[in-house]
């Protein structure tokens, strides 16, 4: 079965995860971070997959539905979205997610599954996770985090895990990435363990009282469990800054990062809504962009990646910008280096431009 | 005791083959001919019903009905997986008494009365699945009903001289009908008949078994039963439809009516969220435009990854179009593939066709190409 953890570090991209999880953030034009990994799911023969929210759900949960586009829409198992449970007679909120495990504890002891996969959905990769699987299994490890080996990009994983590893990539430690070294094992924060070892680690870890994050209580047992790693070597990025987000969109401009990312393993699915073609007029000036259906473009676009619904007016000008859905863009606005939320109405001849390396961002619904 | 009873039934007919759409209909029913990039024809009259508020829809199959009954399915893109009514395919049937192919259009609807029996309904609107346009037809419903109507058909005007084309419907200033008149030559009125009707049940039932009884009868609507009703003193009345309409019977009238999409403001407006057209749609990314692509006045679906130069066309999804290929006034259908330096002009690309580097397709100006690779399997339809 599978595990996806939505509590996750929003403050550094709070600018698009004010009201929405990171999991709910449209990103490539149609779809969101969550998709991915549960994409990589379902493709891996996943069937039962427990969506753990953190708050914030209304997107999110409008997004999944009953898991139908994702073919989790089953007798069998399939889509669970399980929500923090609130009582009305606490007063003090309780930090972290251990809580929200604890208390779903039920759904974990009725799964009929052996093996859980427990995720994140910031980590964008288009990974099988079957070859994993059996290199757990072989193993005989409680736990399997897949990693990856990194050389350059790691100011790109500032904060996240990593792995200290020995010859047998078995794991000794788990530390943090503090972006100072070239050669790094990035954790992708996927676990693949006997759901009964996942349970003891929640239920020892609330006895123990000493995490408040299920990632907390994992770590504490590194040293008792016998913990390895998979290495992964497709692509990834991670959405945990505004610059993260704007670089992974940007990349995808690209055919081979695109075609990795979309193609490699199998379909990235998502939300299906009945949007028209893209119409291009006559005065429409497109290059190096993705461009998603519904949209109306009659202005110029350069190295963008365009989300659903959007109109561009004649005239207007948008480059090296993110336009999330429904977005308005008027005749003669320029807009270079932005990131625009959804519904976002530019009006004529407005120009907004940020920097290469610090994108402006314009929150949801904004009229400028 | 569950309360099936509908107020009205609509009963698709899509068991034609449309040979004047020559290779699209080899192994394809023409309502699920590929349009407009992302639409199979059937989609608009399955949508109009699905907002007309209509959730009972049987759709007559014949002709080679694979890729229409995988597109169909249960109904679900249409919001018609009901628990109640919904959408049914029915196809020609084995009974007791042995099996037969439906004989024509109102034989097809005979052979079904038990099908409409079942909701009891008061009406029955009768479709054709092949026409292009958005119609609500409970505003046609409110006007059989305040006419007090027993048949209404819909009619649209059309050009005087066109009119020899059509079934011409004759009316009184009360849009009665008076006269019925097929491809006439010296036409008195210029309402064509648009092929959308609604009965009464009742009057339907019983002049379905009458012309089932009449050997004489070829079991057509247009030939037989409508011109019965009318003559038969019966309360009849034109609807007159005003919007945009297209029978997109031929090869060219296909790719006329694709090229009206192209225009900002063109009649259809399929931007108009309250009357959306549902599909079956790909799971592909969004469309990619390369550095050195130019895209004007073209309409493009996802998973496109263009390269090359696209004047004045519809491009449906997953097609990919090369480095320095150029493509003007045509239609690509799903999954094509045109390499570097090709050139396409006025033609309807088959789906799944490969046009290999440097070839060229079509003229700049002459009529409209149907361009078929025979060396693939140009009928998609997972």
């Amino acid at each position: 079965m599978g595990i996806i953890n939505l509590s996750e570090q929003e403050e550094s991209i709070k600018e698009i995860a004010g009201h929405r999880p990171i999991a709910a953030i449209p990103i490539a034009g149609r779809y969101r971070v969550i998709d991915f990994t549960l994409s990589n799911m379902v493709n891996g023969g996943i069937t039962n997959v427990a969506i753990f929210t953190h708050g914030k759900t209304r997107s999110i949960m409008d997004h999944l539905g009953t898991g139908g586009f994702w073919d989790l829409d089953r007798k069998r198992g399939g889509l669970s979205i399980l929500n923090p449970m609130i009582n009305p007679q606490d007063v003090v909120q309780r930090r972290g997610d251990i809580e929200s495990f604890k208390n779903h504890l039920d759904f974990l002891y009725m799964s009929r599954e052996k093996y859980v996969l427990v995720s994140r959905s910031y980590m964008l990769a288009n990974i099988d996770f079957n070859p994993a699987f059996k290199f757990h299994k072989k193993s005989g490890a409680d736990i399997t985090i897949i990693y990856k080996q990194m050389e350059n990009s790691v100011r790109r994983y500032i904060n996240c895990d990593t792995l200290n590893l020995d010859e047998n990539d078995n794991v000794m430690g788990i530390g943090k990435n503090l972006g100072k070294r070239r050669h790094y094992d990035i954790s992708l924060e996927m676990y693949i363990m006997k759901k009964d070892v996942l349970i003891d680690i929640i239920e020892e870890g609330i006895h123990r009282g000493d995490g408040d994050y299920l990632k907390q209580c994992l770590f504490n047992r590194i040293q008792d469990l016998n913990v390895n790693a998979y290495p992964y070597d497709g692509y990834l990025s991670c959405i945990n800054n505004i610059d993260n987000f704007y670089l992974t969109n940007m990349e995808l401009l690209g055919a081979e990062k695109s075609k990795q990312l979309f193609h490699d393993h199998g379909t990235i699915y998502t939300k299906i809504k009945d949007e028209t073609s893209t119409l291009y007029s006559d005065t429409a000036h497109v290059t190096n962009s993705l461009i998603s259906n519904g949209c109306i473009i009659e202005g110029t676009v350069e190295n963008c990646v365009v989300g659903r619904g959007v109109k561009i007016k004649k005239g207007a000008i948008v480059r090296n910008s993110i336009i999330m859905q429904n977005a308005f863009i008027d005749e003669t606005a320029n807009l270079n280096y932005a990131i625009l939320d959804k519904n976002v109405v530019i009006s004529k001849k407005k120009m907004l431009f940020g920097h290469e390396g610090n994108p402006f961002v314009i929150r949801k619904n904004a009229t400028i | 005791m569950r309360n099936r009873k509908k107020e009205m039934v609509a009963m698709i007919l899509a068991g034609g083959q449309g040979s004047r759409l020559k290779e699209l209909t080899i192994r394809n029913a023409k309502p699920a001919v590929p349009f407009g990039g992302k639409y199979r024809i059937i989609d608009f009259a399955l949508s109009n019903c699905s907002n007309s508020g209509i959730d009972t829809v049987g759709i007559l199959t014949q002709y080679q009905p694979l890729v229409l009954n995988t597109h169909v399915g249960i109904g679900s893109p249409w919001d018609l997986d009901r628990r109640e009514g919904g959408v049914k395919i029915l196809p020609p049937y084995m009974g007791m008494d042995g099996g037969r192919w439906f004989r024509g259009t109102a034989n097809a609807i005979y052979e079904n009365i038990h099908f409409i029996d079942a909701y009891d309904p008061e009406y029955v609107l009768l479709l054709s699945g092949d026409h292009i346009y958005k119609m609500d037809y409970s505003k046609m419903l409110e006007f059989h009903k305040e006419k007090d109507s027993q048949l209404t058909v819909s009619v649209i005007e059309v050009p005087w001289d066109e009119c020899y084309r059509f079934g011409i419907l004759n009316t009184d200033e009360e849009k009665r009908i008076v006269e019925f008149e097929e491809k006439p030559e010296n036409a008195k009125s210029n309402l064509a008949s648009m092929g959308i009707y609604i009965f009464n049940w009742k009057l339907l039932r019983q002049a379905l078994i009458e012309d089932e009884a009449d050997d004489k009868s070829s079991n057509d609507f247009g030939k037989n039963i409508i011109p019965k009703i009318i003559d038969g003193g019966r309360n009849v009345f034109a609807y007159v439809f005003e919007d945009y309409w297209k029978d997109v019977g031929t090869v060219q009238s296909l790719w006329d009516a694709n090229m009206d999409l192209l225009k900002l403001d063109n009649g259809l407006n399929l931007y108009d969220k309250s009357w959306r057209i549902y599909s079956v749609n790909p799971m592909s990314p969004p469309h990619f435009v390369g550095s050195n692509a130019i895209i004007e006045s073209s309409l493009v679906n996802e998973g496109c990854v263009i390269e090359g130069e696209v004047y004045n066309s519809v491009i449906s999804p997953d097609v990919r179009v090369g480095k320095h290929a150029i493509i003007r006034d045509s239609v690509i259908l799903p999954n094509a593939v045109i390499e570097d330096y090709a050139e396409v002009n006025r033609t309807i690309v088959m789906g799944n066709s490969v046009i290999k580097a440097g070839i060229k397709v079509g003229k700049k100006d002459g009529d409209i190409l149907l361009y078929n690779d025979e060396s693939k399997d140009t009928l998609s339809f997972e």
